[in-house]
């Protein structure tokens, strides 16, 4: 018990207040930064900033035809696992407990044995994921630390979750408070890697949505 | 006092009669979680047991514990227990008071050295050298000490003996501790709760008589066969949890359909009792049946567990506590490092060292 309560307690105390001090730095740091104004006129096929942005995000939620056949496992896979974890962050029932807790904020849950499912296929997808990124030789090269450190804090809190609720290997309490650790572990790196994407990855998306236009891109 | 007869000899004798003690065999089996062939083995220990002299210590407590064990819910086990054992010391169920009453737990340690079982109920305070509890003009700890020295076993009944309970929650201002902490050289057989099933302390002592040796414990110490097994694992609510079907409050309509309590702040899921099987008042009901969530009083620091309340996959403490700093910290370092950068390319561009493959970054 006492390790519940030391996660329960003051693991997460910390956890959040790193979480929260690293967004505010890396969104100050981010939007102050300089920004070179491009000062060429842009093109006749220009759109309103607004407009460019929607687009982009909308455009790049498919891939275009030349690209479909050659990302359709990254595209298929990734949103397996990207609708997995939301499913399972904000329709499990305890989960939306410890939002509220924190924010007020709630809505209805999703039953718990779904919610398992989806944590299953969510987990298989995660490790597909990590196995294409060893396979691919390109891919392999390409990949830092942050990568595989990303991929291990996300991977952890849903699969220590699995554990916990199915009850192997150790005594519920321990497993529950494993699982408490890994999201803590989870929320002090969320800012600061390229998990950061939860939050800019529309912002990111957007602007390059506005510049492509300026340049006179299709959108 | 220890009796030569055996306790089958003094049951005939009182009349009760062998069907209504292998009757009782056969549940105590059952709720021990042991194999029926189990049965026959308890009524042979118990009858051919001598009685068992019993020491019950009474420190840091509120009776609580006494007053579940005299509400064993079976109509016989009561007065069965208590005729198999000997209870030679007991403040509130002995007749003797006073230089007596300590007289006959002396004379029990003597005429009983090494077969003896000391039943300690309460806490024992440790600070300012253990004033904050004395019995006969000398503290708890060195009661304790005097009397498990020539003990067979002790076993430490409710969540104060095992864990330290209610006196040892923040700040323990006696600092109280678990018998465990001063007891390290005896079996200890933990029976935890705030108070514990009244089965689980009498079904322990009638295994003690039956097999003279101790039950398989948990590494909290507990007898498995009474805490094995969560609450929320054997809990009829269950379903409702699994559906995601919640009591909001105590008075919704969740909670007059009979929904689960975890939204409320049941501690069942980490707590390991046998409230859920055997339940309380001759089997009528337990807390989470009665509309209540598990406080979790069987385990360590139930108290301090973040509040009865508060749902158990929430935060513990003010988690927010240090938020508002952070963001302020956060931002201000964040911009400290944005106008960093903007000074440093300013400088740079001044300097002319600027490089057009940087310019359209």
């Amino acid at each position: 018990m006492e390790l519940l309560e030391f996660a329960r307690g003051p693991v997460l105390t910390f956890a959040l207040t790193v979480f929260i001090g690293g967004m505010m730095f890396r969104i100050f740091s981010l939007f102050l930064m300089w920004r070179t104004r491009d000062s060429s006129e842009g093109s006749s096929r220009e759109r309103s900033s607004f407009s460019a942005a929607v687009r982009e995000i909308i455009r790049r939620l498919w891939p275009q035809a030349a690209y479909k056949q050659r990302t359709m496992f990254d595209l298929v896979n990734g949103y397996v696992f990207h609708l997995g974890l939301a499913i399972i962050v904000f329709a499990l029932a305890p989960h939306i407990l410890f939002i509220k807790d924190l924010t007020g904020l709630s809505w209805g849950a999703l039953p718990n044995n779904l919610i398992y499912a989806v944590s299953i296929i969510t987990l298989g997808s995660l490790i597909a994921a990590l196995a294409k990124r060893f396979a691919n030789p390109a891919q392999k090269i390409i990949s830092t630390f942050d990568d595989w450190f990303s991929w291990l804090v996300v991977f952890l809190p849903v699969l220590t979750g699995v554990i916990a609720t199915s009850h192997l290997g150790a005594r519920y309490e321990t497993l529950f408070a494993l699982h408490i650790l890994s999201v803590a572990l989870l929320l002090v790196w969320l800012p600061f890697g390229k998990l950061m994407h939860f939050f800019l990855v529309f912002i990111t998306r957007g602007q390059t949505g506005i510049q492509l236009s300026h340049r006179g891109a299709q959108l | 006092m220890s009796d030569k007869k055996t306790l089958g000899e003094m049951l005939t004798e009182r009349g009760v009669s062998r069907r209504t003690f292998l009757k009782y065999a056969s549940y105590t089996a059952s709720i021990l979680a042991l194999p029926p062939t189990a049965a026959t083995a308890i009524a042979q220990g118990i009858a051919n047991a001598r009685r068992q002299s019993v020491i019950w210590l009474s420190f840091q407590e509120c009776t609580g514990c006494t007053e579940s064990i005299t509400r064993a819910h079976t109509p016989s086990i009561e007065d069965l227990i208590f005729d198999f054992i000997s209870l030679d010391y007991h403040h509130t169920l002995m007749n003797a008071s006073g230089h007596l009453a300590e007289e006959a737990r002396l004379q029990a340690m003597a005429d009983n050295a090494g077969e003896y079982i000391v039943i300690v109920d309460g806490s024992v305070p440790l600070k300012d050298d253990g004033i904050y509890s004395t019995i006969a003009g000398i503290t708890n700890l060195q009661m304790l000490q005097e009397t498990v020295k020539d003990a067979f076993a002790v076993i430490a009944v409710g969540s104060c003996a095992t864990f330290g309970g209610i006196p040892g929650a923040h700040p323990n201002p006696t600092g109280a501790v678990p018998v465990s902490e001063i007891v390290t050289d005896k079996p200890i057989i933990n029976i935890s709760g705030c108070p514990p099933i009244p089965e689980a302390m009498t079904g322990t002592i009638a295994y003690l008589l039956s097999f003279g040796s101790i039950p398989e414990l948990d590494e909290l110490g507990r007898p498995k066969a009474f805490y094995g097994e969560a609450i929320h694992d054997r809990c009829y609510r269950r379903p409702f949890y699994e559906r995601g079907m919640f009591a909001r409050s105590f008075d919704d309509e969740g909670a007059r359909q009979g929904w689960c309590l975890y939204e409320v702040g049941c501690k069942g899921p980490v707590t390991y009792n046998a409230c859920a099987t055997l339940k309380w008042n001759g089997g009528v009901s337990f807390p989470i049946q009665s509309g209540h969530g598990c406080l979790g009083c069987s385990e360590p620091n139930f108290w301090d567990m973040g509040g009865f309340y508060k749902p158990l996959s929430t935060a513990t403490g003010d988690p927010l506590k240090w938020a508002g700093g952070a963001a302020v910290a956060g931002a201000a370092i964040g911009a400290a490092s944005a106008v960093l950068a903007r000074t440093k390319r300013n400088k740079a561009i001044k300097a002319g060292a600027r490089k057009p493959s940087q310019e359209a970054k």
